[in-house]
């Protein structure tokens, strides 16, 4: 059969710098590079290139570059390279284009068309290197009303809630398609930095409860790995409704990945497709979603917040205005360019809204309703700076969740490959070979140290904008303005256009 | 000149508040006699004029409690009219609702310096027995409601004071201007309060002048708030619009949800508005934390930020409160049984030279000062 597909990417060797010591070989597990003993040359088979950066970046004598093939179609507007090679593929395979992480199309991103202030002359910034800079959150339902006992203490309702050091919290991604090494740490991090990572549906494996005082457990449709010691283990529950990279469709982890540990964690056998349906079967309508809301708090005597995420579709704030209702403690709304360890690329590449036309309208339609003091609002898919996490806290929402930046942290180059099972990082595999390049204690502090430059520059923003306290950003609007917005998306995001 | 004076009246009002959101620097004065002793008006006046430079002629203005004894347990509505529509309309609306025994003209006298007054009147009234009976509000919500009517949807009307035995004086122009317009020299009270507004921009409407009033709250502020939204939309949630995009505004209707809404205890306003820092809060003992970490986990979007010092006026009582890290001067005093809060300590020192003390209130830490007999101010 003829292949129709030509490689996106070529490997450039420059022999002149090329000591051929073979790392390039050993470390590349797609077999891209193959070294010839009779001629004594190493060649690159350029068709199996994923363009990781694996072979580049540990090249000891920095011979090796990967550029864009400029091998081309007869140029076309409409029918792109990448719409005739989905083609080839689909008539070669029958079967549904798969991809991962967060969409490469170019969707706008509302972060980078809204501008943050500042203060001057009528009001003092103020400099976190020598005032209190506070940026402590609280995560969950709050009460609503409030009586003296005699003594002059107050009496409210009590509501769990989270507490985090910094807005910032790490995604769900399960164990399964991530490492163990790679959830070990994520665990660590949010440990060291008094934050919260999130199991995702695979279960928790049995060597990381230890960390469960910063773990959040998820329940999903496929309900792996969930019993009474795992709902116990974290500090929150989450109902995973829908992610942004894939609304409305379940997962499918492969058989091959699924070895004895991860079996033992989902509590499935070994080597079966893992497979959560796309919605839960128990979950037809909102009022189900109370059912398992409650259900989850009786197994945990109502001392945990329940979390409820789903993916920023069209009818975003009626639904978030349902959940707010539900009895769940925090909303996760996840948009359309996050990522996913495994999609099918038409679903990932169109459907769902980006997360910050979601947040404005979620957090307006909650307030206009009166119930936005009922839940706490997190919000990912793509955040992927300070300064986004800064405008999303700004538009209304308590905190963030980051997964594609925590993973760029442990060494990701988003070569979108991770439903291949065949990372090179070591983070979405199971091959103990792969997994062990991830080392754990490494790994963690560049994730502590990400989270902190980035509350660092966090603080020095609000600084700027003279706001002390993260809840006087919180849904401050006002700090921000669109740049280059028509009415209608000024309007949805509530906010002025700079000039304004 | 007829199309310049147009077009300076088309930008005053564009830039009207709640067109825009103008930061005001101001100057801020107060004092309280605890006893009740009816203190006069006019030390308010020379007090503000010493701190003349800190006011830039676009506003002025002035609270009193406990000045109109006769008139103690009726509604007192200061409203400014655009015109005669404006008064009919509002007049009409207010006869249907309250048993008003007296309205008049407030005196005024000619001052060089003011210049483009509306038509101000006062009315005194009390709710009729039937609309009380009938409606599910209480009676101070109702009447809030009514005025939050008046001066949403009757065009050119604005009533600027709502409170019993106290009223509102303001106006544009510099304070000791706007003083002497409103013959503050007829005035006595147990409390005033005074405001001189330095805005950073050129509006002209009187309304827009402080003291900020609702019921019997009066605030002045100096500052400009950084947690504006944040509070702001915080505040909608519950029904208040805050239609004048001013931080005396947002700061007016805080304290009125905080202490007439849910009963909050002063001190415990203040620590919303002004809290700890979860530093300071971490070393408390064990029920203060509790308490604290409650109140601002709970009321985190009333948590204000960026300067202000401000002074509350309330019926029997004043309180002064500073943002919590101190970024606007506020001064205390005390001589016998009258407590002074001034932005400068010279505003104090003109009206009472050899205070008993002065001091200059901490962050956050709340000046309270109430009559000892709460009936003593009628």
């Amino acid at each position: 059969m003829i292949d129709y597909i030509q490689p996106d990417y070529e490997v450039v060797r420059n022999k002149d710098l090329c000591i051929k010591c073979k790392v390039c070989v050993r470390q590349c597990a797609n077999e891209v590079h193959v070294y010839d003993e009779k001629r004594d040359v190493l060649f690159a088979d350029n068709s199996k290139c994923v363009n990781c950066h694996r072979c580049v970046t540990l090249c000891p004598a920095k011979a090796l570059k990967i550029v864009k093939t400029d091998h081309c179609f007869k140029p076309s507007a409409n029918y792109t390279k990448e719409i005739i090679y989905d083609i080839y593929r689909q008539a070669d395979t029958g079967g549904v284009l798969l991809s991962s992480m967060g969409t490469p199309k170019d969707y706008p991103v509302y972060w980078d068309k809204i501008l943050i202030n500042a203060s001057q002359v009528t009001n003092p910034s103020i400099d976190p290197l020598r005032e209190p800079m506070e940026i402590k959150t609280f995560l969950g339902r709050k009460p609503e009303k409030i009586e003296y006992a005699a003594d002059g203490s107050i009496k409210t309702e009590k509501y769990p809630n989270l507490e985090l050091k910094t807005p910032i919290m790490f995604s769900a991604m399960s164990y399964g398609s991530i490492s163990k090494n790679a959830h070990m740490c994520l665990a660590r991090a949010a440990e060291e930095l008094g934050t919260f990572y999130n199991t995702g549906e695979g279960g928790l494996h049995e060597d990381l409860y230890k960390y469960s005082p910063n773990t959040i457990v998820q329940v999903a449709s496929g309900r792996f790995g969930v019993h009474a010691d795992y709902l116990e283990a974290g500090q929150a529950i989450e109902i995973k409704i829908g992610q942004g990279a894939k609304p409305g469709i379940g997962g499918h982890l492969p058989g091959q990945k699924i070895g004895p540990d991860v079996s033992r964690t989902r509590m499935i056998p070994m080597g079966a497709d893992a497979i959560s349906p796309a919605p839960h079967h128990d979950i037809y309508s909102i009022e189900d979603l109370r059912q398992l809301v409650f259900s989850l708090k009786e197994a945990t005597d109502y001392k945990k917040p329940i979390i409820v995420k789903i993916a920023a579709v069209h009818n975003i704030a009626a639904i978030a205005s349902g959940i707010a209702r539900s009895g769940a403690d925090v909303i996760a709304i996840d948009g359309m360019r996050g990522g996913t360890g495994a999609a099918p690329s038409r679903i990932r590449d169109n459907v769902g809204i980006p997360i910050e036309l979601a947040l404005a309208s979620v957090d307006s339609r909650l307030r206009e309703e009166g119930i936005r003091n009922n839940v706490g609002i997190v919000v990912g898919g793509s955040i992927r700076s300070s300064a986004d996490v800064v405008k999303a806290i700004a538009l209304g929402a308590d905190a963030v969740y980051i997964a594609t930046p925590a993973l760029l942290a442990l060494g990701c180059h988003l070569c979108r490959s991770c439903h291949s099972g065949k990372c090179n990082w070591g983070i979405a595999t199971q091959s103990p070979e792969l997994v062990r390049r991830l080392n754990p204690d490494i790994g963690y502090k560049r994730l502590v140290n990400l989270v902190t430059a980035w509350s660092h520059e966090i603080m020095e923003m609000m600084g700027g904008m003279g706001i002390n306290s993260i809840e006087a950003l919180r849904g401050n609007r006002l700090m921000l303005r669109g740049i280059g917005l028509s009415q209608k998306e000024l309007d949805i995001l509530g906010i002025g256009h700079a000039g304004e | 000149m007829d199309e310049i004076e147009q077009r300076l009246a088309e930008v005053a009002e564009k830039n009207r508040e709640g067109n825009v959101r103008i930061p005001s620097g101001c100057a801020i004065c107060g004092y309280f006699s605890r006893k009740g002793k009816a203190l006069p008006a006019v030390d308010a006046v020379d007090a503000m004029a010493y701190m003349h430079d800190r006011s830039n002629g676009l506003g002025g203005g002035f609270a009193g409690y406990g000045i109109y004894p006769d008139f103690a347990d009726h509604y007192a509505f200061h409203i400014f009219y655009d015109n005669e529509k404006a008064r009919e309309d509002a007049e009409s609306f207010l006869k249907l609702r309250f048993d008003v025994s007296n309205m008049e003209r407030i005196p005024t006298r000619k001052v060089y310096g003011i210049s483009g007054a509306p038509l101000i009147w006062r009315y005194f009234g009390k709710l009729q027995p039937e609309i009380a009976a009938h409606t599910e509000l209480d009676e101070e919500e109702y009447v809030c409601r009514s005025v939050i009517h008046i001066n949403t949807k009757i065009k050119g009307a604005y009533v600027f004071s709502s409170g019993k035995n106290m009223g509102v004086f303001k106006g544009v122009g510099f304070p000791e201007d706007v003083g002497e317009y409103y013959r503050l020299g007829d005035y006595k009270g147990y409390c005033w309060t005074a405001h001189g507004r330095y805005p950073t921009n050129t509006p002209g409407w009187w309304g827009g002048a402080h003291p900020f009033n609702i019921l019997n709250y009066t605030v002045v502020h100096n500052g400009e708030i950084s947690s504006y939204d944040a509070n702001r939309r915080f505040m909608e949630i519950y029904g208040y619009k805050c239609t004048l995009l001013t931080d005396t505004e947002v700061i007016t209707y805080i304290i009125d949800y905080l202490h007439r809404k849910r009963g909050l205890k002063l001190p415990d306003v203040a620590k919303v508005i002004a809290p700890p820092f979860w530093s300071q809060i971490e070393r408390m003992d064990a029920p203060e934390r509790e308490k604290l970490t409650t109140l601002r986990n709970m009321y985190a979007s009333l948590l204000i930020t960026g300067p202000f010092s401000i002074i509350l006026g309330y019926s029997g009582g004043m309180m002064a409160l500073n943002d919590r890290l101190k970024l606007r001067s506020m001064v205390a005093a005390e001589k016998d049984d009258v407590t002074y809060i001034s932005s400068e300590e010279c505003a104090i020192r003109s009206i009472c030279p050899d205070p008993d003390r002065t001091w200059s209130p901490a962050g956050g830490e709340p000046v309270i000062v109430e009559l000892d007999n709460k009936e003593g101010g009628r």
